[in-house]
């Protein structure tokens, strides 16, 4: 088999938004001094006057995004996950979420992927952060193919909508000719009984690679893709739950109020199961190439596949 | 309007503010009646609105970025047709619509929720540069604290505005010298106001805020500025109107009792009559 060819999905983000800027003139993209690093500025190069450079100031740019939205405009307002859930994280409460307002976050930069810039840009928090505002959707694509079609949703949705991608170029795994996006809907990868994993953002492949190294050893391993973590695919969750009796779940991402809390929270009211959160283990991140901090805060294929081997034994 | 009219607006504006305060027992009073006459000005004269169609595209925008002057704000809207005056009597009860804080979602004539300071003035160079990019010929107004402008983002915005030549928006500033913990100056001061939108490339008019003719000239003179925002920095009197409340501290967030009200409503009706007879 040839290699794998890898996309990382700030690209796609930049290249989806060239896209459906062509189609509909309604579209705003907004960038805070990074658009050659969120990839805001390919938009940028193709229709300069509908990109807004707000310089170093992202509280000031959600605001901008949340007035832009009321006049119909629907503004891609973009920063790295660290500076749009975190810093900006009241603005996008108060001025995007409470009016419920046609803002699209299209976050970069997230998780500790990042790589060198080291922790005060690795945001292993945002998805927590973006889970407490009332209305929020959170999509967090696995792939190339995956974050284009969520852009596209995104855009066609009414109301925020948070956007996750990532720096670190990654496997593109689906086929484009029959991938369909559907808002709020887990994908089934691999059908197996003994253990669902779920999985999201760039684990989703590790997580395949995991299973098949688990599948080696005799266990058959349900790996989902929930690329929707709010509204999370509820009905998939307990499903699984109920068809394997027991549940991983992997994120790029602390283990607290991201996708491991959120499946947890579903399964304690529904199916209580067994869980084990695999994810950054509320600590900060470091300085490194990326691939080798995924493996050193245990999140690469190798790791899963241990930490659910023990889960299971 | 004119210029009588305007005055009994106003007058009519701060006794619904301060029936909203005394019915919610809590709310801002100091904040609200300083900015009455400018409410006056702008819901009477200056805004091209109509009530009847709340959210018409080409209407001009208003945007309260010290969100906390709602009781005032309600009364502008209620006194210019939006809902019954009556309904300012609900202000921050439990299941009213009239919010402590401005809500987009429920209050016919609201543009923008606002309430967090300092977010408001974003919202509004945001629907200026909307108006900018689809060659709309609305003007977008936006009032703020002179506390509030302390934020950070106030000049996050302010920098944007001027860098986009958003000459379609115009910032007042109500500067009633007081917030919560005492004098302007003496918290942190902002000073000098008018040289600091100047360096940030603003058109700055220096207005008293409580006369009409100045506030004329000064919207006036705004929409003739190409290229740049303008900065109206409208010298008032936290508590205008009600003498025990003016320029006090104390009154920015707290509710007349039974007979601060009779008090307040007496003066106010007093100074309703004396207008109507000049």
């Amino acid at each position: 088999m040839s290699e794998v060819k890898k996309i990382a999905t700030r690209e796609s983000y930049g290249n989806a938004l060239v896209e459906i800027g062509k189609e509909h003139e309604d579209l705003v993209v907004l960038d805070a001094d990074l658009a050659g690093a969120t990839k805001t500025a390919i938009f940028q190069k193709v229709f300069p006057e509908r990109h807004i450079d707000c310089g170093i100031a992202e509280g000031n740019m959600m605001g901008v995004a949340a007035g832009l939205a009321t006049t119909g405009k629907v503004p891609f307002a973009s920063s790295f996950a660290m500076f749009a859930a975190g810093r900006a994280f009241e603005q996008i409460r108060n001025s995007i979420g409470y009016p419920h307002l046609n803002v699209k976050i299209g976050a970069t930069h997230a998780g500790i992927s990042v790589g060198e810039d080291g922790a005060t840009h690795q945001c292993n928090e945002d998805i927590a952060l973006m889970r407490m505002i009332p209305g929020m959707v959170i999509i967090n694509p696995a792939d190339d193919v995956e974050a284009r079609a969520a852009v596209k949703a995104a855009y066609e949705y009414v109301g925020p909508v948070y956007m996750r991608f990532g720096r670190l170029a990654i496997p593109v795994f689906n086929d484009e000719s029959t991938y369909k996006f559907e808002l709020g809907k887990g994908v089934v990868l691999r059908e197996g009984s003994d253990v669902a994993i779920f999985a999201t953002g760039l684990e989703v492949y590790e997580s395949m690679q995991a299973a098949e190294m688990l599948a080696a050893d005799g266990i058959n391993a349900k790996v989902i893709n929930i690329h929707t973590i709010k509204p999370l695919d509820e009905e998939l969750v307990v499903a699984s739950a109920k068809e394997c009796k027991k549940v991983v779940t992997v994120e790029e991402h602390s283990i607290i109020g991201g996708l491991g809390s959120a499946v947890c929270d579903t399964l304690c009211a529904n199916y209580p199961t067994p869980v084990l959160k695999i994810g950054v283990n509320d600590v900060y991140g470091e300085s490194g190439p990326a691939v080798q901090l995924v493996k050193k805060y245990g999140l690469d294929a190798e790791s899963i596949y241990k930490k659910v081997k023990a889960f299971l034994a | 309007m004119n210029k009588s009219e305007l005055m009994k607006t106003a007058n009519e504006i701060r006794k619904g503010a301060i029936t909203g305060v005394y019915s919610a027992k809590s709310g801002h009073p100091g904040g609200s009646l300083s900015a009455a006459d400018i409410y006056s000005y702008l819901f009477f004269e200056e805004l091209n609105i109509d009530p009847k169609d709340p959210k018409k595209p080409d209407r001009d925008r208003f945007v309260l970025s010290k969100g906390h002057a709602a009781p005032g704000y309600y009364a502008a809207l209620a006194n210019r047709g939006y809902f019954p005056v009556e309904d300012l009597k609900t202000l921050r009860h439990i299941g009213s619509y009239l919010q402590g804080h401005p809500d987009m979602k429920h209050i016919p004539g609201v543009d923008m929720s606002t309430g967090s300071l300092g977010q408001g003035v974003s919202a509004a160079v945001g629907m200026a540069i909307s108006a900018k990019l689809s060659g709309d010929d609305y003007r977008v107004y936006t009032l703020l604290g002179d506390g509030e402008i302390q934020e950070g983002q106030v000049w996050e915005a302010a920098m944007l505005a001027a860098h986009r030549k958003l000459d379609n928006l115009v910032v007042i500033v109500d500067n009633n010298g007081l917030q919560i913990d005492g004098k302007i100056d003496d918290v942190n001061s902002p000073y000098p106001i008018d040289k600091k939108f100047e360096a940030f490339r603003f058109h700055v008019i220096n207005v008293d805020g409580h006369d009409f003719d100045a506030l004329k000239q000064a919207f006036d003179e705004a929409r003739t500025v190409k290229g740049q925002p303008t900065a109206i920095i409208a010298k008032t009197i936290k508590g205008k109107g009600v003498s025990f409340m003016e320029d006090q501290a104390s009154w920015h967030g707290v509710a007349p009792n039974d007979e601060q009200y009779k008090l307040a409503m007496e003066e106010l009706e007093k100074a309703g009559e004396a207008l109507c007879q000049k």
